[in-house]
């Protein structure tokens, strides 16, 4: 579950981890609200700086036009109304981009440096690692792909966490001493201990400003949740923006079915992720293009299979069905079942490709057969089947 | 007999009062799995298809003998199945559940280290030794027996394939799916030796899938030639729908993408025969192998 910048700020400074004086709001008068409380709180005077950054569960915002400058309570206002409610595109959200539904009043530093630290898994070495390069911001996965010595790994022993040398180790990396260095060893000491308490996936710190004054401070944050570890933390489940996430793969993710929109005309619906990959790429090699990418699950029954279908038909663009079961406990004759009386109750009239295989494959494709409906297709083999749905696609 | 599983490995069932527990101790006694018992906090004394239910599973290990284990148990419950069985020396523990949380199975990999305990899965269908031993999930006739071994990060994509190789006439001497979490007990890395000092393998098939970097770290391995015999591979996900990421530390850490371009011309380059479709993957083995050395 991702969070935005301003719950991810709220919950890091909570656990005692310094951060950014900044405020949020959801209307262009709540804004104005907060640029005079953030004015207040930094002992700012007339023409107080304070930047108006967009929320959004993506990165990117500054070169889309989502970071601006306000001067005055009314410009903050004036920056929240352009920003609310409008839908940012930045290089990370695909070409619909996300709507904004907040903003962060934040309160404008002068930075000597721009550092990068970031808590995560190495999922292979199955341990949590500490990331941190002494040239953090944008262009941070550049250095990672160019200069990859740029970036120091901290491999730690869940055991035994951040330990006092490894904390050291990243400070010197950073770059930082004396002070700032006990500074920086208290943070990254502070990350991680969040990161451990609230089963978090990703900590991100990009930048973490050194600023004129001596001070280290996070300018941006990204958190991101283990959802399976969701159970463990009711307090934070209330943290979901879900217009952060796509209607309809939404509403599949309710009712258990993994689903992902694309661009292309054939929809596809499959149990398993990885055959559900598979049945995508086949169909690119014979020359098609997936509508969705939908995995039923293992487990779906005669519902799941009908609430697939009207989530594949909600996608105007879909010319054609694909359908690829291999029955393992989900029997074929089964999905069949299932397959027609989906179809017959949303009167499905565009063509479908039914590939079953699998258990009790034969009965499945009996059932198929003697529907004797005009718009299904059965096929036994992938390859066969693709190459008929791309066909009937065009 | 092939690696991991085979005619004298008996089974417990963790979960087994559950309703996946139950049904597939169901199917693995058919299959003739020794299923010799049954795991489930305060219910001892049950039996499910005849199996005896213990509360713990040192109770389990001691009265029946068990070698490996078998867990179905909720996500939420997991870490401290998984506990358990490697408490109670179990060599072969299997973990089914999908759901668990990342950290937990961190947890979980750092007790294993020194440990003579080897963890498949999570979130997997379990290993089969075909016509002889099937812990986990899968169908079992889709497989016959003989001397291809199987390692995949799928389930559904997993059977498709050993269907195409069954279909071919290339049984199978081990087939494993190692499971889709982050975190796993066993990688590529970790089976690919134990495949190619095994005596009944000739030809190893790996199926893979975007992100991580499992496959990167197998094609490391096997040009380091640690792995001589052939080796076939199909990622899946070339036109995945690219994850909506956030941040960069992902993609510092696999120092790419993880896109199934580049785990494709890794493995290539590492002498791997890359199948491109995954209709193919049964047809192109053949070819490669001759049928004939494919039964066994």
């Amino acid at each position: 579950m991702k969070l935005h910048e301003y719950q991810a700020k709220q919950l890091l400074e909570a656990a005692g981890v310094p951060i950014q004086r900044g405020v949020p709001a959801t209307t262009p008068q709540e804004a104005a609200s907060a640029y005079d409380r953030l004015r207040a709180a930094c002992g700012g005077g007339e023409g107080f700086v304070c930047n108006v950054k967009a929320q959004l569960h993506a990165g990117g915002r500054g070169k889309a036009g989502g970071i601006l400058v306000a001067t005055s309570a009314a410009q903050a206002a004036e920056h929240a109304r352009a920003l609310l409610g409008r839908r940012l595109v930045t290089t990370q959200t695909g070409p619909e981009g996300l709507p904004v539904t907040a903003v962060l009043i934040d309160e404008r530093v002068a930075a000597r440096a721009e550092l990068y630290v970031a808590v995560t898994i190495d999922r292979f070495r199955a341990a949590p690692v500490v990331l941190a390069s002494r040239q953090g911001g944008v262009d941070i996965e550049e250095v990672a792909a160019t200069q990859p010595s740029a970036i120091h790994r901290e491999l730690l022993e869940i055991t035994e966490g951040l330990t006092p040398a490894a904390a050291r180790r990243l400070t010197d990396t950073l770059g930082l001493s004396g002070s700032q260095a006990e500074q920086g060893q208290r943070m990254a000491q502070g990350l991680w201990r969040f990161f451990e308490a609230q089963d978090a996936s990703l900590v991100e710190i990009n930048p973490l400003s050194l600023l004129e004054d001596g001070r280290l401070l996070p300018v941006d944050a990204k958190v991101v949740l283990d959802d399976n570890a969701l159970f463990r933390h009711p307090d934070l489940a209330g943290l979901r923006d879900e217009s952060q996430e796509h209607p309809l793969e939404l509403k599949a993710s309710r009712i258990g079915i993994s689903y992902v929109g694309l661009s292309g005309t054939i929809g596809c619906l499959v149990n398993g992720a990885g055959l559900a990959m598979a049945t995508n790429d086949i169909i690119t090699l014979c020359g098609g293009q997936p509508a969705n990418f939908l995995d039923v699950g293992g487990g779906a029954n005669v519902d799941q299979v009908t609430k697939a279908f009207e989530i594949i038909l909600a996608d105007a663009r879909v010319k054609a069905i694909l359908v690829n079961i291999f029955g393992g406990i989900m029997r074929c004759d089964w999905i069949a079942q299932g397959l027609l009386n989906a179809t017959q109750r949303l009167q499905v009239t565009m063509p479908i490709v039914v590939r079953l295989q699998g258990t009790n494959v034969e009965e499945g494709r009996r059932l198929l057969r003697q529907a004797e409906r005009l718009n299904l297709i059965t096929c036994d083999e992938l390859e066969e089947a693709a190459r008929k749905v791309v066909e009937l696609a065009r | 007999m092939s690696i991991l599983v085979g005619k004298d490995t008996r089974v417990l069932v963790q979960g087994i009062t559950g309703q996946a527990g139950a049904f597939h101790t169901e199917k693995m006694l058919e299959y003739g799995t020794a299923v010799v018992g049954g795991v489930t906090p305060g219910k001892a004394g049950q039996q499910v298809h005849r199996v005896p239910v213990f509360n713990a599973v040192r109770d389990a290990v001691k009265a029946t003998g068990a070698t490996a284990t078998v867990i179905f148990v909720p996500a939420r419950f997991a870490y401290d199945a998984m506990v358990e069985a490697l408490d109670a020396g179990l060599r072969l523990v299997v973990t089914i559940t999908e759901g668990i949380p990342t950290l937990d199975m961190v947890r979980i990999r750092r007790r294993l280290q020194g440990s003579a305990s080897r963890l498949i899965g999570p979130n997997c269908p379990g290993l089969i030794t075909p016509g002889v031993c099937k812990v986990g999930i899968m169908p079992g006739y889709i497989h016959a027996p003989g001397r291809v071994a199987v390692l995949s990060r799928s389930g559904t994509l997993t059977y498709d394939a050993v269907y195409q190789l069954t279909q071919a006439g290339l049984g199978q001497s081990t087939c494993i799916g190692i499971g889709g979490d982050p975190v796993l007990g066993s990688s590529f890395t970790d089976l690919l030796p134990l495949l190619e000092t095994d005596p009944q393998t000739d030809a190893i098939v790996l199926i893979g899938e975007i992100g991580g970097t499992e496959e990167e770290e197998a094609a490391a391995l096997i040009k380091k030639a640690g792995i001589r015999k052939p080796v076939f591979a199909f990622v899946a996900g070339r036109l995945a729908p690219k994850e909506k990421r956030m941040g960069h530390a992902g993609a510092i850490i696999a120092g790419g993408k993880g896109t199934a371009a580049e785990k494709m011309a890794t493995l290539k380059a590492a002498g791997v025969t890359v199948i491109e479709s995954p209709a193919a993957i049964g047809r192109t083995v053949a070819a490669a192998l001759g049928t004939r050395a494919g039964r066994g």
